[in-house]
């Protein structure tokens, strides 16, 4: 066994209809010890009603070199954004 | 005794032994083994001083009932020597290593959460509203400090020798959560308290399946050690409230 306990990156879904958000990462020795922790670490304060964990390690970003090639392409598309569609004020959270 | 009387003394023994064990797990406050474990432990403890309050504010009440003049919480918790407590003697020893604490936990969760669940359906209907808050609550704890002793009983040589030898070493005071005294045997009767002597077999089944998980021993039955519930207590009590009461002592009623 190692001595370090893997990383575990949390996401807490706030309330019913909305998606879980990465709110932080911990150490715990196996899932359900992260979940335990995220609960106490993450969601004392009533933040959550559910709370996914996944290990850091699992986990495939996108490199910082890769930038450019990533995501310069698309600052000068206006046209993709669905900002010429009027939203009546009572539709939340889109 | 009036119902009231022993009413007040056993609010006192629970809000005691909540008060007690939340203090020790403070204790390990920047100590823990990893900063979640210390999170952790401290969020069981503030939940055992929310119950805790709620118990003193009730037992302020019935107090002012029997003698025209009730004390709040804080003086319950800061104005009284050991003497005067009621805490179980299992929620006063010491933190000692991880396992000793855990096992301590462990002990006091499986019999806190009988005890609410038991008390949720009491018949005076504050100490069921409480007890029913409170019962959510030690769920979590004791799944969480069972989830330990498995841990650490089924882990390394290392641990299992260690969490084996917690559990010898406190297992004499677990005994008195099931002993009950006069008063106890008489709210119970009233249906307002619980039956300590009911909750041995269930504690027992759930303590057992949890050691077997854990590969565990359950020590063999020994001298039971009592005397918390009626104020006598273990060395250790004295110098947990001389810390705890410290500055109420030398500052009476001071606040910021």
């Amino acid at each position: 066994m190692s001595k370090e306990w893997p990383l575990w990156e949390v996401f807490v879904r706030s309330q019913h209809g909305l998606a879980h958000k990465h709110v932080g990462s911990l150490h715990a020795p196996d899932a359900g010890m992260a979940v335990k922790n995220a609960r106490d670490v993450y969601t004392r304060r009533n933040e959550g009603v559910s709370i996914w964990v996944v290990r850091s390690a699992d986990i495939a970003a996108s490199s910082p070199s890769e930038r450019d090639a990533l995501f310069d392409p698309a600052s000068s598309k206006v046209y993709r954004h669905p900002t010429f569609f009027p939203m009546p004020d009572e539709v939340k959270n889109i | 005794m009036s119902t009231d009387a022993h009413l007040l003394e056993y609010l006192l023994r629970l809000a005691d032994s909540d008060l007690v064990l939340a203090q020790r797990l403070g204790e390990w406050v920047g100590k823990g083994p990893v900063i979640e474990e210390d999170i952790a432990l401290t969020n069981v403890g503030l939940d055992l001083i929310g119950q805790a309050r709620l118990w003193y504010g009730y037992a302020g009440e019935v107090e002012a009932r029997l003698t025209g003049e009730g004390r709040d919480e804080d003086q319950f918790a800061f104005r009284r020597d050991a003497h005067e407590f009621r805490n179980l003697l299992l929620a006063e020893q010491p933190n000692g290593s991880y396992a000793d604490t855990i096992a301590r936990q462990f002990l006091f969760d499986q019999w806190h959460l009988l005890a609410l669940c038991v008390l949720a359906r009491s018949s005076d209907a504050r100490v069921a509203e409480v007890a029913a808050k409170g019962a959510k609550e030690a769920a979590y704890h004791a799944e969480r400090s069972a989830d330990w002793v498995i841990r650490l009983g089924d882990g390394t040589d290392e641990s299992h020798r260690r969490m084996q030898a917690a559990i010898d070493e406190l297992w004499r005071y677990a005994g008195e959560m099931f002993v009950p005294d006069a008063a106890e045997i008489a709210l119970a009767e009233a249906g307002i308290g619980a039956d300590a002597r009911a909750l041995q077999a269930p504690w027992d089944a759930a303590v057992d399946a949890v050691l077997a998980e854990a590969t565990l021993a359950r020590p063999a039955a020994g001298h039971v050690q009592k005397g918390g519930k009626q104020g006598r207590h273990t060395e250790h009590l004295g110098h947990l409230l001389a810390e705890m009461q410290f500055l109420q002592r030398a500052y009476p009623d001071a606040r910021w």
